[in-house]
């Protein structure tokens, strides 16, 4: 059982950068499944920088490499992982009747993925 | 730089919602190799749209013709009882007037990027309204710049100092100087670097924030209990306050921050209603940060060819609009699409799981000059030039300020126009077979009806 956070999609320049290069390129998947964290929570969760976790809601999962964050950037609780397949597995189809998905902010179960 | 370099004065980056205009390209051998006055990404943009060897079309993965292409996507959009056309935002204004064509006679639902963008800015406007401004007037008045929920650094490096911050203006002559700027989001992005004052908010409180600042703005009391709820504590709330009522011209620049969290719609209104509420004070208007180049030509567009920006429904042979019903995510993750037609977009890569999988079921085609995940799942591709760099025509900046392009150097495949008009065409003479009622000769021009043609 893994713990709960946020989960905040969104833009990069390195995102928009490899964007243009490709998305079939492994600059483009690696920036995608690079997952901002604060660097308290990665402390206690046991986890360095490139480790490994597995994010999962409802609809699916997907594994990312962590990277972490100065606590005054990112508060505890809260991830920021760039716009991609990775983020599209972990977000909900169901819109509110507004077509927009919640696509930032969303709750997402946090496990370190065991070496 | 050799011999046979060219420069293209006053290119337009149409990567991102700031269309900026001032490029100066040098074009070598059918390759851009500079870029001047662009960003991190415009250069990446200019640099990595080369012609590349790829075939003009494929056809359930084998190589084909554009001609051949054309008919077997005409074929499934006609065959097909409630096909979607979705994407739009990364080509010109003159290939999606084709795209809404094509949707008007199949009786198609035709959406954009904006759904899953500032679709709810768009629901918030037909609510609220706009109090707005193009970039040339806040660059030339704005005192008090306020970005809510984005981080225009990373996104639209080119923001800040060609239009809000740095440039100077006929009422700002000493540029950052005479401007306060402030950032309110949930986390410190690079964008907090830019600003004077960094306000953060506890994720999904914006709209708390905004509606605290409202009974600020209007002389309610707010409970310093509000710090609690959204991380903002009151004094910081007062300040802002003084500082927008205080102002000679400010703005609010909002981003997805807004519009893809909890409150959505609600939120957008919100702070479009206190931009509205700050002109009993002094001017201020409110803007939302466009991300995809042309993404703002999609809505004028789509509004100006059927009345709605997106969203909109054909299937009863007129257009309807319904976010939540027509809007491309929910008839995806609902199952309804059977067949997709896909223009310079890519869901596959950042739609919900649930609306990819739809996706894989029924048959796509994909317009795109890169290759994409999308077209990876796709039964048609075709590959076309890239708006800007191949080809001329109009794109909106994020302000509703249209510029023409200028291209740097021709591609030997068609643009989306053209693919689009041949699709359209082809449509045109399918649907015409199948059963279309003619209007019966003996009730025209009988001068009988009123507005008859005389």
């Amino acid at each position: 059982m893994g713990e709960k956070m946020l989960l905040i999609a969104g833009r990069s320049t390195k995102q928009g950068v490899n964007l243009n290069i490709g998305k079939h390129s492994e600059a483009y998947r690696n920036i995608t499944t690079t997952l901002e964290m604060n660097a308290e929570d990665m402390e206690r969760l046991g986890l360095r920088d490139g480790d490994l976790v597995r994010l999962r809601t409802a609809v699916g999962e997907a594994v990312v490499r962590c990277k972490k964050r100065k606590p005054a950037d990112l508060p505890s609780g809260v991830l920021f992982l760039p716009y991609g397949p990775a983020s599209s597995q972990l977000m909900d189809g169901d819109t509110a009747g507004t077509g927009m998905p919640l696509s930032k902010s969303f709750e997402v179960e946090v496990e370190p993925v065991v070496r | 730089m050799n011999e046979r370099a060219r420069i293209v004065e006053n290119a337009t980056c149409t990567f991102c919602g700031c269309v900026c205009d001032d490029i100066t390209l040098t074009v070598e051998n059918n390759r851009i190799t500079r870029a001047e006055n662009a960003c991190s990404l415009g250069k990446a943009w200019f640099a990595e749209h080369t012609i590349e060897e790829r075939p003009y079309a494929l056809i359930d993965g084998r190589e084909a013709s554009t001609d051949e292409a054309v008919e077997v996507a005409a074929q499934l959009l006609v065959n097909a009882r409630f096909p979607v056309i979705y994407g739009l935002s990364d080509t010109t204004c003159e290939a999606q007037r084709e795209a809404v064509a094509i949707a008007d006679l199949i009786g198609a639902n035709i959406d954009t990027t904006t759904s899953v963008c500032h679709g709810p800015s768009g629901i918030a406007f037909q609510g609220v309204g706009e109090s707005t401004a193009t970039l040339g007037e806040i660059k030339n008045r704005a005192d008090l710049v306020i970005y809510w929920g984005g981080n225009p650094a990373e996104s639209h490096p080119r923001h800040f100092t060609r239009y809000t911050i740095i440039p100077k203006g006929m009422f700002v002559p000493n540029g950052r100087k005479d401007r306060t700027v402030v950032l309110v989001d949930v986390r410190r992005t690079p964008s907090a670097r830019a600003a004077d004052i960094f306000i953060q908010v506890k994720p999904g409180k914006d709209f708390e924030v905004l509606w605290a600042l409202r009974a600020l703005v209007k002389g309610h009391p707010v409970d310093p209990a509000i710090e609690e709820e959204t991380g903002v504590s009151l004094a910081t709330l007062q300040d802002l306050v003084e500082r927008m009522k205080s102002c000679r011209f400010g703005v609010l620049f909002f981003g997805m921050g807004l519009t893809m969290t909890r409150g959505r719609h609600f939120n957008s209104g919100a702070l479009l209603a206190l931009a509205t509420d700050l002109n009993e004070y002094t001017h201020f208007v409110a803007k939302p940060v466009r991300g995809h180049g042309n993404v703002t030509g999609a809505d004028n567009v789509l509004s100006w060819q059927t009345g709605f920006p997106f969203a909109v429904n054909f299937s009863r042979g007129y257009p309807r609009f319904n976010p939540g019903e027509f809007t491309t995510v929910d008839l995806l993750a609902r199952g309804e699409a059977d067949a997709a037609l896909i223009i310079a977009a890519d869901p596959a890569a950042n739609f919900p799981r649930p609306a990819i999988e739809h996706l894989r079921k029924i048959p796509v085609i994909v317009l795109d000059p890169k290759p994409t995940l999308t077209a990876d799942l796709a039964r048609v591709v075709f590959t076309t030039a890239t708006y800007g760099i191949n080809t001329g025509g109009t794109v909106y900046r994020m302000d509703d300020v249209p510029i023409t392009l200028r291209p740097a150097f021709p591609s030997p495949y068609p643009s989306d126009k053209e693919v689009l008009r041949a699709i359209k065409e082809r449509v045109r003479s399918l649907v015409a077979l199948e059963s279309i009622p003619q209007p019966v000769p003996h009730l025209l021009n009988t001068g009988t009806m009123p507005g008859a043609a005389s």
